[in-house]
């Protein structure tokens, strides 16, 4: 196929392309086709103390239509929950991902199963990138037992061990000396392979970080630290809570690259760079520059600290499955209504597995005590004489 | 593991209080009596003019007094049946173990600061680094926070972290990662990881360190759930204990004592671990039960060699599992003697010791004479000044007045 530069959404080049489309491509809603694409990033890589890497992704159909899909159930998914929590079926804390999907798909589209993931609290999307069910999700969210951690995380503690998503953690900043931490085994164990240590704008202020960038540096662990900047830590804009808001620049002796984070390429190409890199040179850091539509949380309205005209602003400029959408279109992939189709497709996918959720049954009072240690300790209560079981809790 | 070592762990317990050789500090233990005292029966009692009120019991005092000026030879023939053994120190212990295990699990690894080149501060991982090199013997930035929670983050993924704090108190950086990471990933993953990580590290009152190096963190600790917590006090339990801790799935705390570094035992030259969750009876008795532990033992040992000179037969139980208490061997006890004097080192408010009364007043209230005592440290930051610090701590004679209150 022809190369074709996505400057902006137009339907110049795909006239163009059309007779000769329509000859040569079947246009399926799926499509299998790999092809080579290139596209370009929008905006062009910043670095610190390193090379950029180049603008032009090399991309196909297939690898479009999943993005475009996996990103769209990721909206479907956190739209959901949002009206699962106002519903009152989701309790406790709710932090919604909306917004930020590309950086989720992006990054998986670089990198293997054998490579680790660990993130904050905003884990949904994360864990369904590396594997997780809706159903998980959903029941998890819930409380129920069909969920990830048997209903006894909540939506800040996802986990999914067989893909090595290492979660799902709700102290802020705590994870990354815990993403170092297993970086540090992929190096004993030479299983070159990395770790993608995530955390937040908030978060880049914790000392732990630079501690733990500091060990990662000093052992050249294969640790790639990556800022999600949504520009708020909660209702703190990130101007008023760092002196210097160029978190990629702050690892100072760690190299460090600018990314826009709403563009699931160029999430993919720097994280390709940053996989290579951290294999060879030790920590990196990512900045992705990315935006959340929701609030914080679900108690938090996000309308307090920042204008609705500047939401809806991002949404309709730099919406990442907006993005993905123009781009099938103007490479004439599929149409409008077949593109809808797959999103009305999700939407029943994401209802089904709510249902679903709905009906898993809640844990056990037994499940209370199970997993506190890894050899089920302290279960039965014992009177003076060991022999006598004075009782089993329940 | 903990459930096919709770046999051996017992028997091992009692057979190394009698096979050990003791410094003068510690007290043979004499062999079991059959008869149990019953409840009412009276004891000796000590006048206040000193002489003591001679009974069939009084007598058994004084077979005591005698057994115990024969210590060496006793204790030579009860332990001819074991293997010689090797002496060491309560520090190269713990090296043995630790060394020992690291040969054993190539996923055993040691992160703590100045463990490496420098042999550890206390002399535990001393020729450590050389021997297996700088990937397994990590030295790390005073960065107490990230590298606790590197190990945790390794142990995730299924390495063994061996994490020292060069002193207890500095772990207060990490408390987080302890609490929350270490404690609590395996429940709220549902079961998916297991944090097989040890954390150990000196801890209690030293030699006029100061406050902030005199902490005792066991009692900070203690609600966090999903964790163990052993304290070690003789050179054959901190092997013993160091090994399991490294062999257990859970996350362990090895809490040693600043001042017991330099105890000398002979230990056994076979393979042998001590059990997590068993407490050591080092002295059986008849009349009050004392349960202590760590660097306290000793003050108790002592105490009790002038409370025997006064008629009294206490039994001291090290309880070594700090969480969970062994309410096994400690309510077998209580069951016998019905009174119990509690000694420790943690500060009054909210320490082991408080724990433990709670624990055992809710479980063995029936068996109790007398309400529990417990002397604890003071409620105060250790002094530097050498009268000051020696108040702050549990004395033996403070104990002796103790028990005889106790026995009234």
């Amino acid at each position: 196929m022809a190369l074709s530069r996505l400057a902006s959404s137009s339907s110049r080049s795909a006239d163009l392309l059309k007779p000769l489309c329509s000859a040569i491509s079947l246009r399926r809603p799926i499509s299998t086709d790999t092809t080579p694409i290139t596209v370009e990033t929008s905006v062009p890589f910043t670095s610190h103390q390193c090379d950029t890497p180049s603008r032009s992704v090399q991309t196909n159909a297939k690898e479009l239509f999943t993005f475009f899909r996996d990103m769209a159930l990721m909206r479907r998914m956190e739209i959901a929950a949002d009206s699962l929590y106002k519903a009152k079926l989701i309790r406790g804390f709710c932090h919604l991902y909306d917004g930020q999907e590309a950086v989720a798909v992006g990054m998986e589209a670089a990198i293997t199963k054998k490579d680790c993931i660990i993130t904050a609290y905003r884990d949904h999307c994360t864990f369904v990138s590396r594997g997780g069910t809706l159903l998980e999700v959903f029941a998890e969210l819930m409380g129920r037992q069909a969920g990830c951690s048997r209903g006894k995380g909540g939506s800040m503690h996802f986990y999914k061990k067989d893909s090595n998503f290492y979660g799902g953690h709700g102290i802020v900043g705590a994870q990354v000396p815990l993403g170092c931490g297993l970086a540090f085994a992929q190096k004993y164990s030479k299983d070159e392979a990395v770790t993608f240590a995530l955390y937040g704008d908030g978060a880049a202020n914790q000392g732990q970080l630079f501690e733990a960038l500091n060990i990662s540096a000093l052992w050249d662990l294969p640790a790639i630290l990556v800022c999600e900047n949504n520009h708020y830590g909660m209702g703190t804009a990130e101007w008023r809570a760092a002196k210097s808001p160029a978190y990629y620049k702050r690892g100072d002796y760690a190299p460090g690259l600018k990314v826009d984070g709403m563009d699931a390429f160029a999430v993919k190409q720097a994280c390709t760079f940053a996989k290579e890199h951290a294999l060879k040179n030790g920590p990196i850091i990512l900045e992705m520059d990315t935006y959340r539509y929701h609030g914080h949380s679900m108690s938090d309205p996000g309308s307090t600290y920042r204008t609705r005209d500047e939401i809806t602003g991002v949404r309709q400029e730099r919406d990442p499955v907006e993005r993905i959408r123009k781009l099938i279109l103007s490479h004439d992939l599929a149409t409008e209504k077949e593109l809808k189709d797959i999103e009305k497709e999700i939407r029943k996918e994401v209802d089904d597995a709510i249902a679903q959720a709905k009906e898993n049954p809640l844990p056990e009072s037994s499940e209370l005590f199970t997993n506190v240690y890894a050899k089920g300790l302290g279960v039965e209560s014992f009177g003076a004489d060991r022999k006598e079981v004075r009782a089993i809790l329940p | 593991m903990a459930a096919i070592f709770q046999g051996v762990g017992a028997a091992a317990a009692l057979s190394s209080s009698l096979s050990n050789s003791f410094d003068s500090k510690k007290f043979v233990s004499s062999p079991c009596r059959p008869f149990s005292v019953r409840k009412g029966a009276s004891f000796a009692v000590v006048r206040s003019d000193g002489r003591v009120n001679l009974n069939p019991k009084g007598r058994r005092a004084q077979q005591l007094i005698s057994n115990a000026v024969a210590t060496k030879s006793d204790s030579a023939a009860a332990s001819s049946s074991s293997k010689p053994g090797h002496e060491l120190l309560l520090f190269e212990a713990l090296q043995e173990g630790l060394e020992e295990e690291m040969e054993r699990d190539i996923r055993v690894c040691v992160m703590g600061e100045d463990v490496g080149h420098y042999g550890g501060s206390y002399k535990v991982t001393k020729g450590l680094a050389k021997k297996f090199g700088d990937l397994r013997v990590l030295d790390t930035p005073i960065a107490e926070n990230s590298f606790t929670g590197m190990g945790i983050g390794a142990a995730m993924t299924g390495l063994r972290p061996v994490v020292e704090g060069m002193n207890m108190g500095f772990l207060l950086l990490a408390f987080n990662q302890i609490s929350n990471n270490c404690g609590m990933l395996h429940y709220t993953s549902g079961g998916q990881f297991t944090i097989p990580i040890v954390i150990r590290g000196p801890g209690g009152v030293g030699r006029q360190l100061g406050a902030e190096h005199s902490q005792r963190l066991e009692s900070y600790f203690q609600s966090i759930p999903g964790i163990q917590m052993v304290a070690c006090s003789t050179p054959y339990n901190a092997k013993g204990l160091m090994k399991a801790a490294i062999r257990s799935e859970n996350p362990v705390i090895l809490f040693e004592h600043v001042l017991l570094y330099n105890l000398k035992e002979r230990i056994p030259d076979e393979d042998y671990i001590c059990n997590l969750e068993e407490a050591e009876m080092v002295r059986p008795g008849e009349h009050v039960t004392i349960l202590t532990y760590s660097r306290m033992r000793y003050h108790v040992m002592q105490a009790a060699k002038t409370l025997v000179n006064k008629g009294y037969d206490p039994e001291v139980i090290d309880i070594r599992s700090l969480k969970p208490f062994d309410l096994y061997t400690i309510g077998n006890s209580v069951k016998k003697t019905h009174r119990v004097l509690i000694v420790e080192e943690c500060m009054r408010t909210g320490g082991i010791g408080a724990s433990l009364i709670a624990a055992i007043t809710e479980n063995f209230n029936d068996y109790l004479d007398a309400p529990i005592m417990c002397l604890s440290s003071q409620d105060v930051p250790t002094p530097y000044a050498g009268t000051l610090e020696e108040v702050t701590v549990v004395q033996p004679a403070q104990i002796v007045t103790a028990v005889e209150q106790l026995c009234q």
